[in-house]
């Protein structure tokens, strides 16, 4: 491992730059908390006092209010059905060998590498163009699509180092496939599906283009913000919802994360 | 052999597409019987365990446990258990947990229960652990726990898949003594796949030797080791010096062939005997030659000189050429007369006792298509 | 099967009642990934199949013209609004994968070698900003590049200028740095999987063939990383040519991009088979573009023995 570390001493400015970096991807984000406290209509410096006003004309705004609980209902569903459909496909991908594998994962994964607006734009067209009605079923059908891969990641590897002799052991023990499914699959890969739930509810609710396209007359918190943001006046108001949403996103994937590691954990355990 | 018969496999075939992992295994194996099933890697053994077992099903043949026609019945229903190689502890459940995983389908009330966990835990030498967690366990801890969890079933046949084969030397030995103490203890048929010979030898009533998806031969430890059968089982188990010997005569159920600068050595006629041109392969252990030391003599000699020395601690391993043998001879002597100091290029005699040799057998290849 | 093993398992009595209690693998996993494979093609396959359909149509208000003809592939081609928001919009993401590629690779290098026990915290400390909102982060750079915003108040309040600059904010120069922004932890993340999959002892053997450190970073490492380094191109190029909320929000004139004439075109516009035609020259173009980065960079990397 020496060999390895003395490059560090070649790239002394290597941890400096490091350091840079973090400030420079962390700093535009903490700006937003600091002008949400500031007691002032626009985001200047120098600060001008600590107030919670802005927190507080949230309260009572029950146009906010109503986009919160649709945004509330939109990630609940969203994360739901993807977390199943999610570990329909890794259960796939992880445990069988079958033809067309690749070309079945490439095409669920595909959202990460398209440019959002037009899988937006194509899924408005089909919805329109069968007759249907945006509303937040839509929204919920379109955000799926694009949390799917990124609640298959989470999956994937939650049941990639899980030890297939674990599920015969158990049948070995005289359990039936069900019981099995009860008794060891699913508590060993737990923490995987409770991750997956929360980043892809994270994702639902900070998500703007597929909800712009996709909703109808209810709008969600990112699409309520957007209408916002013509309004001079309303800025440190948004300012402080985004905060809001900051810190419950920062939050979620924080816990998504521990539980992450606590199963992968448990799997690579299996293994002496 | 035992009397009765609990496992019987009848002209059992395994077909992956055109390839052959079992190529028609016939067997029979002994209530109360620890056997092995011994041969190098992808011979065919674990896929023959896990048919018995359950979770392979094999293209042809039938398989009956204790007398019952077992194919059609899936793993859960058989009344086998199986000592996974991974150990397949349950990461999420304590080790009480993990033994009385089984049990819980029977419905035991809550006392019994946690005797035969109890019982179970001390047979396997891990009283009082029961509420470590699985992930504190060490390696030997783990084989324990899944030979506990296992054996707690009571099941008629206990399948081993090389249980030992990840647990570093010296562990690996004493829990070979205690699996066969077990093994007396519980009395009930053990099967054991394994690739380390001596494991096979030390712990077995019988052994099956394996090639290629066939078996060799099946006999006990001691006839396998002083009577192999083919060329591969005599190689594959300690090591062998082969020779070609010229056949003079056949007698009843005798052959007598000429080893050479051996001599005339006679050797019992094997069923289907039949020489190639008239040559045989036979063969004799390298412990079985011994060095003669200063005047000694003996009934059958033979002069020598040492062509390479390694010393193992205990033994050391000569390689000595003989004049009209093409091959040169192995020989293992203890180091207790200063075998280790032999310089190489030193004239020795070597005696042989000719009813030590073998007539190996030669298998046809073996084909996978 | 060879017909020696047909024949003996029809003779078989066991086989003849023998049901097999497990399927083949092949079929059981196709069952398994049908559900999450179908929502997929239904969603997504479909749609783009219907898009690329009604590119090839023309729309009169609200009626669809269904014969088939290439005029708005026509329009989207020539006129000359929008081959500049094409040019435009290709240069932005082709710079901003850039930008991010060299920017984060350092970063994904530094974690997945010295690291350390903590390589997953870094990861996860790098990472999290661009999962949270999007719309927020490019808001939160409207507040900083700003006239009245972070940067030149700032800059004023320290006496390094005068007036404000006028130059931060409305151009492409913004959108380029708040894209490469949001994008920079997206880059790291292959990067760093394919970095980590670099068998250490190939570096140690060129080390101890000679090679000094930075030798065996440009002879071993650069190349074995290049699949992550493609990768996490593509991950940023290919999002980033249709960007539609940085462009609207901090682009102004100067900034704008081609997604904001395709959103024109299913809002007031109401010419869905010119939105079509857009979207798809889009991600030819694109396509095109990531090709030659690709090969570029397979050339390059190839020369370096």
């Amino acid at each position: 491992m020496s060999l390895l570390a003395r490059p560090l001493r070649f790239i002394p400015w290597l941890p400096a730059y490091v350091a840079l970096y973090f400030f420079f991807l962390y700093l535009p984000i903490l700006l937003l908390p600091i002008f949400s406290f500031n007691n002032a209509a626009t985001t200047t410096f120098p600060l001008a006092g600590f107030t919670t006003k802005w927190y507080g004309s949230l309260v009572g705004n029950s146009v906010m209010l109503e986009a919160a609980g649709n945004s509330l209902i939109v990630g609940i569903a969203v994360s739901l059905l993807s977390t199943t459909l999610g570990i329909c496909a890794a259960r796939a991908i992880t445990r069988y060998r079958f033809r067309g594998q690749r070309a079945a994962a490439s095409l669920i994964m595909a959202p990460l590498f398209l440019p959002e607006i037009i899988v937006a734009v194509s899924l408005l067209m089909i919805v329109l163009a069968l007759g249907l009605e945006l509303s937040l079923i839509t929204v919920i059908l379109g955000q799926t699509v694009f949390c799917i891969p990124y609640a298959m990641s989470v999956l994937v590897s939650g049941f990639e180092g899980f030890d297939r002799s674990l599920e015969e052991a158990s049948y070995d023990l005289g359990e039936s496939a069900i019981g099995t499914f009860r008794r060891v699959t699913l508590p060993v890969v737990a923490p995987a599906i409770v991750s997956s739930l929360l980043v892809s509810f994270t994702i639902s609710l900070d998500e703007f283009i597929l909800a712009f396209f996709l909703s109808g007359t209810e709008p969600t918190l990112p699409v309520y913000i957007w209408g916002q943001l013509r309004f001079a006046a309303k800025l440190p108001g948004v300012l402080a919802l985004g905060t809001i949403m900051f810190a419950a996103s920062i939050l979620m994937l924080t816990l998504a994360e521990i539980l992450r590691r606590r199963a992968e954990r448990r799997t690579q355990m299996a293994h002496f | 052999m035992a009397d009765r018969a609990m496992i019987e496999i009848e002209n059992v075939s395994k077909f992956y597409g055109i390839y052959k992992a079992l190529d028609d295994i016939s067997l029979t194996i002994g209530e109360g019987e620890f056997f092995s099933l011994l041969g190098p890697s992808g011979c065919g053994k674990t896929t023959l365990l896990r048919s018995i077992a359950g979770f392979e099903t094999p293209t042809a043949g039938e398989i009956l446990i204790d007398g019952v026609p077992s194919l059609a019945l899936p793993p859960n229903r058989r009344p086998t258990n199986m000592v996974f190689q991974s150990y397949a502890i349950f990461p999420h459940l304590d080790v009480a947990e993990n033994v009385a995983y089984g049990l819980k389908r029977l419905k035991l009330p809550a006392g019994e229960e946690r005797k035969r966990v109890a019982d179970a835990l001390d047979q396997v030498r891990l009283s009082g652990l029961g509420q470590r967690k699985a992930n504190e366990l060490s390696g030997g801890q783990r084989q324990r726990v899944a030979l506990a969890r296992a054996l707690v079933m009571r099941p008629k046949v206990l399948l081993l898949d090389e249980p030992l084969s990840a647990l570093d030397k010296k562990l690996r030995e004493e829990m070979q003594v205690e699996l066969r103490t077990l093994q007396k203890a519980v009395g009930i048929t053990f099967i054991l796949v394994t690739h380390d010979q001596y494991e096979a030898l030390a712990l077995s009533d019988r052994i099956a030797v394996m090639f290629g998806g066939r078996i060799a031969q099946v006999a006990t430890p001691k006839e396998i080791y002083q009577r192999p059968r083919t060329r591969e089982v005599a190689d594959f188990l300690g090591g062998m010096n082969f020779l070609t010997a010229r056949v003079i005569g056949e007698k009843g159920n005798a052959v007598s062939v000429d080893a050479a600068r051996f001599g005339a050595v006679h050797l019992d006629k094997p069923k289907g005997f039949a020489a190639t041109n008239g040559h045989v392969t036979v063969g004799i252990r390298p412990e079985r030659l011994r060095l003669l030391w200063d005047d000694d003599r003996a009934p059958h000699e033979l002069a020598g000189r040492i062509e390479n020395r390694a010393y193992f601690g205990e033994v050391t391993h000569l390689t000595v050429g003989v004049d009209g043998l093409e091959q040169p001879l192995s020989m293992v002597e203890t180091n207790n007369y200063g075998a280790d100091d032999l310089p190489i290029g030193a004239e020795i005699r070597l005696a042989f006792d000719p009813d030590a040799f073998v007539l190996l057998a030669e298998d046809p290849p073996v084909s996978r298509v | 099967m060879t017909a020696a093993a047909f024949g003996t398992m029809a003779d078989t009595p066991a086989a003849q009642r023998r049901r097999p209690w497990m399927r083949s693998e092949e079929a059981r996993g196709l069952a398994m990934i049908s559900p999450t494979f179908l929502y997929a093609l239904a969603l997504l396959f479909l749609p783009v199949l219907i898009v690329i359909a009604y590119s090839f149509w023309t729309q009169d208000y609200l009626d669809i013209d269904r014969t088939f003809t290439l005029e708005n592939y026509r329009q989207a081609l020539t006129e000359p609004i929008y081959r500049d928001l094409f040019i435009r919009s290709l240069w932005i993401s082709l710079t901003v994968s850039v930008a991010t590629v060299v920017f984060s690779y350092p970063i994904a290098w530094f974690i997945s070698f010295h690291g350390g026990v903590h390589k997953n915290l870094w990861l996860f400390l790098v990472t999290v900003p661009c999962w949270t909102s999007y719309l927020l982060r490019v808001m939160s750079w409207k507040v900083i590049l700003g006239y009245g915003g972070v940067m030149n108040t700032g800059l004023i309040s320290l006496g390094l200028i005068d007036k404000p600059l006028t130059s931060l904010l409305y151009n492409s120069n913004a959108v380029v740095i708040t894209l490469v922004h949001s994008w920079a932890a997206f880059a790291i993340l292959p990067i760093y999987v394919s970095l980590q999959k670099i068998d250490r002892t190939l570096i140690e053997a060129a080390r101890d063939l000679g090679d000094s450190h930075l030798r065996a970073f440009l002879r071993v490492t650069l190349p074995l990383s290049l699949p992550g380094v493609i990768s996490a191109f593509l991950i940023v190029m290919i999002p980033t040519v249709g960007d539609f909320v940085t462009p609207r929000l901090v682009g102004g004139k100067d900034g704008m991009m081609i997604a904001t004439a395709i959103q024109t075109q299913f809002g007031k516009g109401a010419n869905w088979p010119l939105g079509a035609a857009l979207s798809v020259t889009t991600m030819v173009l694109v396509s095109l573009a990531a090709a030659a980065v690709v090969f570029a960079l397979k050339f390059t990397v190839r020369r370096i023995r």
